[in-house]
């Protein structure tokens, strides 16, 4: 371990403002004040920050359907994002978008996305870009094991390869696409991650509920790609906590699968045990740390519920830049 | 006759048709659901409810769970439908037709007429289509319009239990290829259904009411939103034909023109943006054919030609509504 006191004490900021992000909309979604379909990232945080945390702004992302976790790594605003989760006016997409659709350009985060498999022809189109302006800028597209399926994956490791983008294929496996098992639905005996090697790009595992596993093999892997090495992936083993959806009765899961996800897979927990062990951090600054999460995601979510909704006489507004 | 919903009918249908025909298979995401978890398959039987119990009864070379690919869904199906199966693909999504566009628009709809008229592609691909849900710009759209404006394809939209039930049965005897609308927020309508056998002949359309003051056109979830509206005006006293399409391919132009010639006023009713809609395609037909009947300009009440917005109040801005219509109504019948 390399990360001094701020950078750990920062990746355990990250991870608890997703998980209680998370947590704080499953709770909220219930009492239906929340519009529309919200998948939760919980359970995959070290995964997100864990490859964020090697990002600058001019580094750019796309994300999913469970996109949160990748925002709030990223650094959106999540009081913004919890406006626009609300559908409010001064929502980070100004309400148009919701959960599925949250974008901040400003920070190098460059959508999630509703289609599965649509984001990685477009990390390539901006790794292209990064490469154009020359300075050694990387595109990342997060994808799950249900878009490692799509032609649109495929199309765009062969793309990457081909035109030596600097384009890096970050594969979420959480277990699931949607309701049906990786077991059944990746035919490569459950890997995703010797697909990205069979297109001619290198590729690495790593354990995603484990951020210091997912931290230090991205380090490899961005010394590949930034050193002009071409585009590379990465399989990130990980658990989703909750279901495809909320409101999903997960009748998919085995007994006590959940239980034993959240004991032994659970990303804040596993942080807490690495730095605990090597003595590097108090318990009291993490819990500490928590504390001042909730605060921020009592507020987000306090003043997401207080703010405007946005005027339905700009519904057609910002369909083109000008027409 | 035995009453129940929409989602059932279909449900029923896809279960006697299979029962029947043992070349029908069904193939999408999650149709079965739960393949290769611990809960095992049947887990899900479709997020909306349509295919359960089918793998249980047909077993999983006919009830297929495919991985997150609409491509290659729609691909298989076309291919499947040459070979001389009947493949009924469901896309969870209509939005997804993105993603497989080629293999409805390039494949499926032109093999027959490329091949000069030796094949057929019975494929029915059932797409989940419609706003009300907030479930925002790429889950929520009435593409029913762009797969209408391709030769080839037949265009189907059910608004009752039984036109579900008749229309798939229709599909499914058919020959050609079929894109089945489904609403999502119609799964629930209730209604009588007609026991044992039933179909319902494409290209008719349904006169929900008649009234002879005003003419309404519409298709899927806004027969109901039109209905409210003719209610309204029926209190006043003025009577409105409601015709519900059920088809947009073939259209049944008839229905229309021989209202038109009697109200000499017509109020299409749209789930989707203005432009190269059916709404316009409408327009343009009883512009063409009704001129001299017409009293008013035809007026069309459409989505925004925008995507569609996710929060509560934009959706709704952005949505027909029944005092829209009511209103659209009021002014053709104003109009001297």
């Amino acid at each position: 371990m390399q990360l001094g006191r701020d950078a750990l004490l920062g990746a355990y900021r990250r991870m608890a403002t997703i998980r209680q992000f998370e947590e704080r909309l499953h709770d909220e979604i219930k009492t239906g004040e929340i519009a529309g379909f919200t998948h939760l990232y919980c359970g995959q945080e070290a995964a997100a920050v864990g490859v964020c945390d090697h990002l600058s702004t001019e580094d750019l992302i796309v994300s999913t359907h469970r996109g949160h976790g990748h925002c709030i790594a990223k650094g959106c605003d999540v009081k913004g994002m919890m406006k626009e989760i609300y559908g409010r006016r001064d929502g980070l997409c100004k309400g148009r978008g919701g959960s599925m659709h949250i974008a901040d350009l400003s920070v190098g985060m460059l959508g999630a996305n509703g289609i599965v498999g649509a984001g990685a022809p477009q990390a390539v189109g901006a790794a292209l870009a990064t490469k154009l302006r020359g300075q050694g800028h990387v595109a990342i597209a997060f994808s799950g094991d249900g878009a490692c399926n799509q032609g649109t994956t495929f199309e765009a490791m062969n793309l990457a390869v081909v035109t030596k983008a600097p384009a890096i294929f970050v594969f979420e496996n959480n277990h699931y696409s949607e309701h049906t098992g990786v077991q059944y639905a990746v035919g490569t005996d459950r890997d995703i991650a010797s697909r990205a090697e069979a297109f001619g790009m290198k590729a690495w595992r790593a354990n995603g509920c484990d951020y210091f596993d997912t931290y230090e093999t991205m380090r490899d892997l961005l010394e590949h790609v930034r050193g002009g090495g071409g585009p590379a992936a990465i399989e990130l083993d990980t658990e989703r906590f909750y279901g495809h959806f909320e409101g999903d009765p997960q009748r998919y899961r085995g007994e006590g699968e959940l239980d034993r996800i959240r004991a032994e897979r659970d990303a804040l927990k596993i942080f807490r045990a690495r730095v605990g062990d090597a003595g590097l951090l108090d318990m009291a600054e993490l819990d500490a740390i928590d504390a001042e999460v909730k605060t921020l995601i009592d507020e987000a979510t306090s003043e997401a519920r207080a703010a405007p909704p946005p005027d339905p006489a700009h519904v057609a507004e910002d369909v083109y830049v000008d027409y | 006759m035995a009453v129940m919903n929409i989602r059932e009918a279909i449900n029923r249908t896809l279960y006697e048709e299979m029962e029947r025909d043992p070349s029908i298979i069904v193939l999408g995401e999650d149709v079965v659901g739960g393949a290769g978890t611990a809960g095992g398959q049947e887990a899900i039987g479709g997020i909306w409810g349509t295919t359960g119990g089918l793998f249980a009864k047909f077993g999983g070379d006919r009830v297929i769970d495919t991985p997150i690919s609409e491509s290659a869904i729609v691909g298989a199906a076309a291919g499947a439908a040459l070979a001389g199966l009947r493949p009924v693909a469901e896309l969870m999504f209509a939005d997804f037709i993105g993603v497989s566009l080629d293999q409805l628009w390039n494949q499926m709809a032109k093999f027959r007429y490329m091949f000069g008229g030796k094949t057929k592609c019975p494929a029915v691909v059932r797409l989940i289509y419609g706003a009300g849900m907030n479930a925002a710009a790429q889950h929520s759209q009435s593409v029913y319009a762009l797969l209408t404006a391709m030769p080839g394809l037949k265009v189907v939209l059910p608004t009752t239990p039984a036109d579900a039930k008749g229309m798939l049965s229709e599909a499914l005897h058919g020959d050609d290829p079929v894109m089945f609308f489904e609403h999502k927020a119609l799964y629930g309508v209730k209604g009588e259904v007609p026991d044992g056998p039933f179909r319902q002949r494409f290209g008719e359309a349904r006169m929900v009411r008649e009234g002879g003051d005003v003419t309404m056109v519409t298709c899927g979830r806004m027969v109901g939103f039109c209905e409210k509206a003719a209610d309204k005006l029926a209190a006043d006293g003025i009577g409105t034909d409601l015709i519900d399409l059920r088809t947009t391919s073939p259209l049944d132009e008839e229905a229309i023109l021989d209202s038109v010639e009697q109200t000499g006023r017509i109020v299409i009713v749209d789930e989707s943006p203005p432009r190269c809609s059916v709404a316009a395609d409408i327009a343009a037909i009883v512009a063409e054919k009704a001129f001299t009947s017409l009293k008013a300009p035809p007026r069309m009440i459409t989505g925004q030609h925008s995507p569609i917005p996710f929060a509560r109040e934009l959706e709704r801005a952005w949505l027909p509504s029944p005092q829209k219509i009511e209103d659209a109504a009021r002014h053709v019948l104003a109009f001297r």
